[in-house]
């Protein structure tokens, strides 16, 4: 056994979680798939005297529609996610991430509301959730549903805005509609591995093949999940067929800070890399979005353009 | 440490043990009721060798607490092959196709491989390679294994 010694407690709904982490505090931790918390156990980077599993809970599971957004439960298993035709049609850049979240086995147990509340820089969930601007539902015994942006979500590294006694239990996308494109670029050293740098693109162009809409979320570049403002800025506006994506990937590095160096890359290295992920994901959204018209029911986006 | 009840199902056998809560399902399974054919390399959820099925679904029981599995159904290595000890297609696969050679990962492979071909019964090659990348194996290089999910993709299951 390599994990400390703990005290685990399996309420039987939110509430009781929430009541729980109340009472117990700082020394109270939420276990959902376990997938990260549980090998920093193991590792002794992480101790807590109390764990809060709520991995059976189903009132933090599953996934509804309501036109203008998409709500995920906490508990939703990153499989899930990936599996639902729903999510797919909804949330592109969701469904296509999540191959790239560590290997089946690991999406079997690993939930989307865990990896957004452990807020790995290097993950991509919360990328995709900074990108859309996502709202994240945040519960606790004191103050009840509490909803928290995503662009004020994460704080450093593996911090998040969630008080001591909070738990996400929610996760709302907005869902974009019109001549949208998404893309997902990620390079990793072997399938599964955090990558090295990872970027998300959503766009959408207007009647006039001008950019409308720009998002662009990227991971493994900083201390948390990032936005690309100034490149998100010189896009829109702009003929998307007159675009530099080369110029665009230099931009969204510009500015950045806490860059990871390790065995893995320098610094450096990273930067060139993202913004060449920039780059690629960029000409796939604007390919895509060109020839959609998600508003007239979701042309040729299936499976195109898969990371 | 107060050690709780674990009542589960392990290859369709009710069991009842204890576990402190600090107890991984793969120690469990090893220590608790001397099933050692699930095997612990890394015991971070990185290398797959003690991948099992948990309703069914393909997990690492190094990431999940004994205590999580209460009540659950788990299937081990030791509940892939027939009663009578023949061998399921993919053992036999593995077998015929040198997907092995030390043995100490195979136990995660054949778990990992048999819930691939149940979701995928007819995989690419592509497919295997992204379904097995949580695997690691130290001797084979792959090849082998590769091979074998392919051969017992092509195997009809006897009954």
């Amino acid at each position: 056994m390599k994990p400390a010694r703990f005290e685990y407690h399996r309420p039987g709904s939110v509430d009781e979680a929430a009541a729980l982490l109340a009472e117990l505090g700082d020394e109270a931790k939420i276990l959902a798939g376990g997938q990260s918390l549980v090998p920093m156990l193991s590792l002794r980077l992480a101790y807590f005297d109390h764990l809060i599993d709520v991995s059976r809970l189903d009132g933090l599971r599953g996934i509804t529609a309501d036109g203008a957004s998409l709500r995920v439960g906490a508990g939703t298993t990153e499989a899930a996610v990936g599996a639902d035709a729903g999510v797919a049609r909804a949330v592109p850049l969701l469904a296509r991430a999540t191959p790239l979240i560590g290997h089946f086995q690991i999406r079997n147990r690993g939930t989307l509301g865990g990896s957004i509340a452990h807020a790995d820089p290097a993950a991509e969930y919360p990328a995709v959730a900074l990108a859309l601007d996502a709202e994240l539902e945040a519960f606790s015994a004191s103050a009840g549903r509490r909803v928290i942006p995503a662009a004020e979500f994460f704080t450093g590294l593996w911090s998040t805005a969630l008080e001591p006694d909070e738990l996400l239990v929610g996760v709302r996308f907005p869902v974009w509609t019109g001549r949208c494109g998404f893309a997902v670029e990620e390079f990793a050293r072997r399938a599964g591995d955090f990558a090295i740098a990872g970027v998300v693109v959503a766009l959408e162009l207007d009647g006039d093949d001008r950019v409308a809409r720009a998002a662009i979320g990227m991971l493994g570049l900083g201390s948390v999940p990032l936005r690309a403002p100034a490149a998100e800025a010189a896009a829109v506006g702009q003929r998307a067929g007159e675009l530099d994506a080369a110029e665009l990937g230099r931009l969204a590095m510009s500015g950045l800070e806490d860059i990871p160096a390790d065995l893995q890359g320098s610094a450096d290295y990273r930067v060139r890399v993202g913004a060449e992920l920039v780059a690629r994901a960029w000409v796939t959204a604007s390919v895509e979005a060109a020839g959609s018209d998600r508003a007239g029911g979701m042309a040729a986006s299936v499976g195109a353009i898969d990371g | 440490m107060a050690e709780l009840p674990v009542r589960l199902t392990v290859n369709g056998e009710t069991v009842e043990r204890t576990a402190e809560p600090r107890m991984t399902l793969a120690d469990f399974l090893r220590e608790r009721c001397g099933l050692t054919g699930t095997h612990l390399g890394c015991e971070h959820g990185a290398c797959g060798a003690c991948t099992l099925l948990v309703d069914g679904a393909a997990v690492r029981s190094c990431l999940m607490f004994a205590v999580q599995a209460d009540g659950l159904d788990v299937t081990t290595v030791e509940g892939i092959a027939a009663p009578d000890g023949t061998l399921s297609r993919v053992q036999a696969a593995m077998r015929d196709c040198h997907g092995l050679q030390c043995g100490f990962c195979t136990p995660g492979f054949v778990m990992s491989i048999t819930a691939l071909l149940r979701d995928n019964p007819k995989p690419t090659d592509e497919e295997i390679r992204e379904g097995l990348s949580g695997n690691f194996c130290r001797c084979t290089g792959y090849q082998g294994i590769i091979a074998a999910v392919h051969r017992a993709a092509e195997t009809v299951e006897k009954a």
